[in-house]
């Protein structure tokens, strides 16, 4: 089992650990520990006395606010620390502030739970850790000190017990180094528990990666309009183009020549192509929805839908651009749906924005019995709502109806 | 019939102005984006404008735009916007515009039928309706009860009018006479509760406007 902290070294065969450097680096850490924790306890005194008598003046508030955020330094310190006795590295549990500066540094730190654990470790740490690393330091150092230097200044013993005792040094040495690595080690992994980030400081993590999942679904549909445009003044452009070529060559033949029927059912061709092209770039990115907002643009897929589709939309002005074209991917993926699976004779769909969140619903009253388990329309239009923060919620009966309600946060 | 043409894409540009030529129509401009199309049509004051949607510098929707302001500007002004989508939305826009000068919404697609093109242009000129037969799909995809009770006949004369047919050109197309599509058309006006208007243009106005809800 590979070594990772001094707690796992204790467990080493003797040999190994009394020649390794845990012993030493345990002593070196509790030795810093104890000096720390005297320091933080002179400082505090120090900060606190001036922040009480500077509180006449505001300025004393700086002083409280010291001692408060002394906790971070020593937060920072002891992370820095712990690696003599932990090989595994802990992870800053701050959050970067939102600005620069010091004003936007001391907001943010002063909210963080981080910031409340560090000074609560420093107050164990002053109050009763770097005592008990000064016992334990004291005694590892003390007794084979004084066992060794027996012979030199203990007048009272002979030299039958003295001698005898000084060349023991070594084994007391060897003794002390297990109560010294274990309480380094127990040391490390409370300052590991309090020091450590927790699920909660994840809150900004989870932020963060929701941000970059919102960058990559912004990316994907900058992408998307790309695409579309490239389409739209390349291949539609050409075909149209071609179409009237075919049609103009139409012109100059025959009516019913061989010619003529060859070059109608190339023009043919050329209309069917243009027509999924088409639907192809309404698929892509559907123009009538950066124009005209959701409104419009699942009016428009409404109309294009196989099944008569009711529509209540209730939505005044625009919404932020990644909600809008999930909810109108939703919309088109559930009628695509209500027309593939549902024999349903009639779909409605209704929008509306209350307390902050896009309300869809998309009810139909066909067979029911949809299954998310099955096929990848459902799992891939709840993954889309996911991508914005929203839910997806399914009731399908067998026999029908189904419903389909879905909320997007949509920050108005 | 003067006309001045829009189109950034310079293939279907100078396609569409052949073609127009070639039916013995003249192309007095055939610009590449909105600003221009405004100054050629105050420039030349041409019986019809044919527009593009999507043209620089921000292909969004200037085209529809721009037809948009001419029809407001002019009154009197026939214009026929292409789209490479026909959407209800831009479709509505567009007719809701004006109402007494001719107007035309047809898929670019439709250029390759370069006779029914023309003739659809024409028509426009002429101060007619035209709505692309995809955009009339759409309107009667929509469930609206009163559509429930009409005969499947009488639902594809409602769509060839809708789209701006005369009814020689549904009986044409239907390939029945045209006694039975004045037949037709007024027992589904009675249907729709629309009033029996002899009148083509005002009559496609009311089966749109109808169709729109």
């Amino acid at each position: 089992m590979p070594v990772r902290n001094a707690l796992d070294a204790l467990t080493m065969r003797p040999t190994r650990f009394l020649t390794s450097s845990w012993p030493w680096r345990s002593l070196a850490y509790l030795t810093g520990g104890a000096m720390i924790g005297f320091a933080t306890i002179v400082a505090t005194v120090l900060l606190l006395a001036a922040g009480a008598v500077l509180s006449v003046v505001v300025v004393g508030i700086a002083g409280y606010l010291a001692t408060v955020l002394s906790g971070v330094a020593v937060g920072r310190l002891e992370r820095w620390r712990m690696r003599l006795v932990d090989r595994e590295e802990l992870p800053d549990p701050h959050r970067a502030p939102a600005a620069p500066g010091l004003r936007p540094w001391l907001m943010c730190r002063l909210r963080e739970q981080a910031t409340w654990r560090e000074l609560g470790y420093t107050m164990i740490s002053a109050l009763v850790l770097c005592w008990m690393d000064a016992v334990v330091v004291g005694a590892a150092v003390f007794a084979p000190t004084t066992v060794l230097f027996g012979p030199f200044y203990n007048r009272e013993d002979s030299l039958w017990l003295t001698v005898p005792l000084a060349l023991s040094t070594p084994a007391i040495l060897a003794v002390a180094a297990y109560p010294v690595t274990a309480w380094a080690g127990a040391r490390a992994a409370m300052a590991r528990a309090l020091l450590a980030p927790r699920s909660d400081d994840s809150d900004a993590k989870l932020v963060e990666l929701s941000r970059s999942r919102a960058r990559l679904v912004d990316a994907f549909e900058v992408e998307r309009r790309r695409i579309e445009r490239d389409l739209h003044d390349g291949a539609q452009q050409r075909l149209v183009a071609l179409s009237m070529q075919l049609g103009l060559a139409r012109l100059e033949l025959a009516a019913g020549s061989p010619a003529a029927v060859q070059v109608t059912a190339a023009q043919q061709l050329a209309k069917e192509t243009l027509a999924e092209l088409r639907e192809l770039i309404r698929g892509v990115h559907p123009k009538v929805l950066t124009d005209r907002g959701l409104a419009a643009a699942v009016g428009d897929a409404a109309g294009h839908a196989p099944v008569p589709v009711d529509l209540d939309l209730r939505l005044d002005g625009r919404l932020p651009d990644a909600v809008e074209v999930a909810a109108y991917f939703v919309v088109v993926e559930a009628l695509a749906n209500v027309a593939k699976h549902s024999a349903a004779t009639r779909a409605a769909v209704t929008a509306g924005v209350r307390g902050g969140r896009l309300h869809l619903d998309i009810r139909d009253d066909g067979r029911g019995g949809a299954d998310p388990e099955r096929g990848t329309g459902l799992t891939g239009l709840a993954d889309r709502v996911a991508a914005v923060d929203g839910t997806v919620a399914l009731s399908s009966p067998p026999g029908g109806p189904t419903l389909l309600h879905v909320e997007i946060p949509c920050g108005s | 019939m003067r006309v001045v043409i829009a189109e950034d894409g310079v293939i279907v540009r100078e396609g569409i102005a052949g073609m127009l030529r070639h039916f013995g129509h003249e192309v007095v401009a055939a610009v590449a984006d909105a600003p221009a199309l405004l100054a050629a049509v105050a420039e030349h004051r041409p019986d019809v404008v044919v527009t593009d949607v999507r043209m620089p510098p921000g292909f969004s929707d200037e085209g529809l735009q721009a037809a948009i302001a001419l029809r407001a500007a002019d009154p009197d002004l026939p214009v026929l916007v292409l789209s490479q989508y026909v959407e209800q939305t831009y479709a509505a826009e567009l007719l809701d515009s004006g109402h007494t000068a001719g107007v035309g919404y047809l898929l670019k697609d439709r250029i390759g039928e370069v006779a029914e093109f023309v003739d659809a242009l024409v028509r426009v000129a002429a101060g007619r309706t035209v709505v692309d037969p995809e955009v009339v799909r759409q309107l009667l995809g929509r469930r609206r009860d009163p559509l429930g009770r009409l005969t499947p006949r009488e639902r594809e004369v409602l769509a060839l009018m809708a789209e701006g047919r005369s009814n020689t050109a549904i009986a044409r197309t239907l390939v029945v006479s045209e006694a039975a599509v004045a037949k037709h058309i007024g027992s589904l006006l009675a249907k729709l509760d629309l009033p029996p208007d002899v009148d083509d243009h005002r009559r496609v106005r009311a089966v749109l406007a109808f169709l729109r809800g």
